[in-house]
């Protein structure tokens, strides 16, 4: 179990990148290479990265840097300070030192965040919410044919003209991305998005959510408390303790995934021992 | 009447497809009664004329003209008094909800004005503004204020902060801000504050008209009372319970055109 699983802190990162197998490093660049024909995804460097609300330290210098087009999974106890490195990511709360800084000049519309809550306008038909995704192309005059587009790339484009309250949950959701998804963002965060959802509409919802990564390359950032979900989907789970992040494992298995295989549900055991020895520390 | 009304009932306890009608029954059956009643005797008709006789002075007074120009002179100063109270308080509503400063500045005042029952100030307003115009409209415009300022400010400060956050997240602009997620959000609450406001309109309006004035329902029922014409105050009455009916129906029209996204509000 262990040989499938590698884990590092930050410093010795590039010592366990020597580490990978050698098949493991060209299905990994294979793909990268893919990406950047795309060049929509954005790298993504933290450096030294601190944030504390009043007496409380959340984040206790991350330093992480995460390739263009990477899909990474943030785990952790509750109050480990995951969500707060996501709002920092996403530039919705000050940073106290540190730096955060992604490989290009970014727009505002080259960010976006997906919440735990679709946030959707009850007042706005479901196509005028994914417009508002549109940030400031939301005038021009091709707004409703995008907002078609990433409508039906999350499969609701019959549903253009409905309210938000007679959708079901997962519908909602799938709205919520839509909005997120129509800018054409070059990194996408995720805070916990399936977490209020029942087994079923998640296990579709994350198909959904790794096809249109798979489509449109963007950097996606997951931050989650669902362990299955993250080795399902990521190719790199940051396990965070105590505002630090305290492993870095690499998923290398082929996509598309078979959920609950022995492998995944291996590397699913030893993130979730790694979560449970800290839990024994304290 | 109307809070309980604008409670949504479960779809099981919902009467089948009636309801135009429904809501008219106890009406009739009060008046049918009345008349029963009083043709019998039961009811003397110095107390409580008949509703036929009621009915008969309505025609005699639309015949002269007389009802329509009074009727005609209290809708336009409830209108024009509401207009004014209403968009002083929507926008006090506004500013103190949107601006910390602006509250800070005003809302202590205007909760201590709040507390002052606006109809004690009848004497000092005849005083101010004698009993023409003016005074009327100031006093419908005092009492329509408040209802309407307090629930534009509960609205606006009860908007989901998440809905904000996300509008802020995606590049909304403050007066994009206000026009796709504050206003919206706060619109249920501002009916809310209208509907109050339309019945203390009618209430401010036929006690002023009574006490200071020299046309008007509220003048019509005070003529009446001085020669024992009960028949016409009673009339009065009926009338102001009908228009009193109108405003509210008026505002549950606005209500469902524009609050058709609310869960409450969709056709079942």
């Amino acid at each position: 179990m262990q040989t499938a699983l590698r884990t590092s802190l930050p410093e010795t990162e590039l010592a366990s990148r020597a580490n990978f197998t050698p098949h493991a490093r060209v299905v990994h660049e294979e793909r990268q290479e893919e990406r950047q024909v795309q060049a929509t995804g954005l790298p993504l460097s933290i450096r030294g990265l601190r944030k504390s609300f009043g007496d409380n330290e959340v984040l206790r210098g991350i330093d992480l840097h995460i390739p263009a087009g990477q899909f990474v999974a943030i785990v952790g106890k509750s109050g480990c300070g995951k969500s707060t490195l996501l709002r920092l990511i996403a530039g919705l709360d000050k940073i106290d030192s540190g730096s955060i800084s992604f490989g290009d000049e970014v727009q505002a519309e080259d960010v976006r965040v997906m919440f735990q809550e679709p946030r959707l306008l009850p007042w706005a038909r479901v196509l005028s919410n994914v417009e508002v995704g549109l940030g400031r192309d939301r005038s021009s005059s091709d707004a409703h044919a995008r907002a078609e587009k990433a409508l039906t790339e999350v499969g609701l484009a019959d549903k253009r003209d409905q309210w938000p309250s007679v959708l079901s949950g997962g519908q909602k959701q799938r709205v919520a991305l839509g909005r997120a998804l129509v800018s054409r963002p070059r990194v996408l965060a995720f805070d916990e998005p399936l977490g209020a959802l029942d087994a079923l509409t998640r296990i579709s919802m994350q198909r959904l959510l790794e096809r249109v990564w798979r489509d449109q390359g963007f950097t996606a950032i997951l931050v989650t408390h669902d362990v299955a979900e993250a080795v399902a989907l990521a190719d790199r789970v940051l396990v965070i303790d105590e505002g630090r992040i305290a492993h870095d494992v690499v998923v290398n298995t082929a996509r598309p995934r078979e959920r609950g295989s022995v492998e995944l549900a291996g590397l699913e055991g030893s993130i979730l021992s790694h979560l449970l020895s800290a839990d024994d520390r304290t | 009447m109307s809070l309980i009304d604008s409670i949504s009932f479960p779809r099981s306890f919902r009467l089948p497809r009636l309801d135009g009608l429904v809501q008219w029954i106890v009406p009739f059956a009060i008046i049918a009664i009345w008349q029963v009643a009083s043709v019998t005797g039961f009811v003397p008709t110095r107390v409580l004329p008949a509703p036929s006789d009621v009915a008969l002075a309505g025609w005699k007074l639309l015949l002269s003209g007389e009802l329509v120009r009074n009727i005609w002179v209290s809708f336009w100063r409830a209108s024009i008094g509401f207009l004014i109270g209403g968009s002083i308080g929507f926008a006090f509503g506004l500013a103190n909800g949107l601006s910390q400063l602006s509250a800070k500045l005003t809302d202590t005042t205007l909760q201590m004005v709040r507390n002052v029952p606006h109809l004690a100030l009848i004497p000092l307003v005849i005083l101010w503004f004698g009993i023409d115009e003016s005074a009327k409209l100031f006093l419908v415009a005092l009492g329509v204020f408040f209802p309407i300022y307090l629930n534009t400010l509960h609205g606006i400060r009860t908007v989901d902060p998440q809905l904000i956050e996300m509008g802020r997240i995606y590049g909304m602009t403050d007066s994009e801000l206000f026009r796709r997620v504050i206003f919206p959000g706060a619109l249920p609450s501002i009916f809310v504050g209208i509907r109050f406001a339309l019945g203390i309109m009618w209430l401010t309006l036929i006690v002023a008209e009574t006490i200071a004035a020299s046309s008007g329902l509220g003048y019509m029922a005070m003529q009446a009372r001085e020669f024992m014409l009960i028949d016409v105050v009673v009339l009065s009455i009926l009338i102001y319970a009908l228009l009193g009916k109108l405003a509210d129906s008026a505002s549950r029209v606005l209500e469902r055109a524009t609050l058709s996204w609310h869960p409450a509000f969709q056709k079942r």
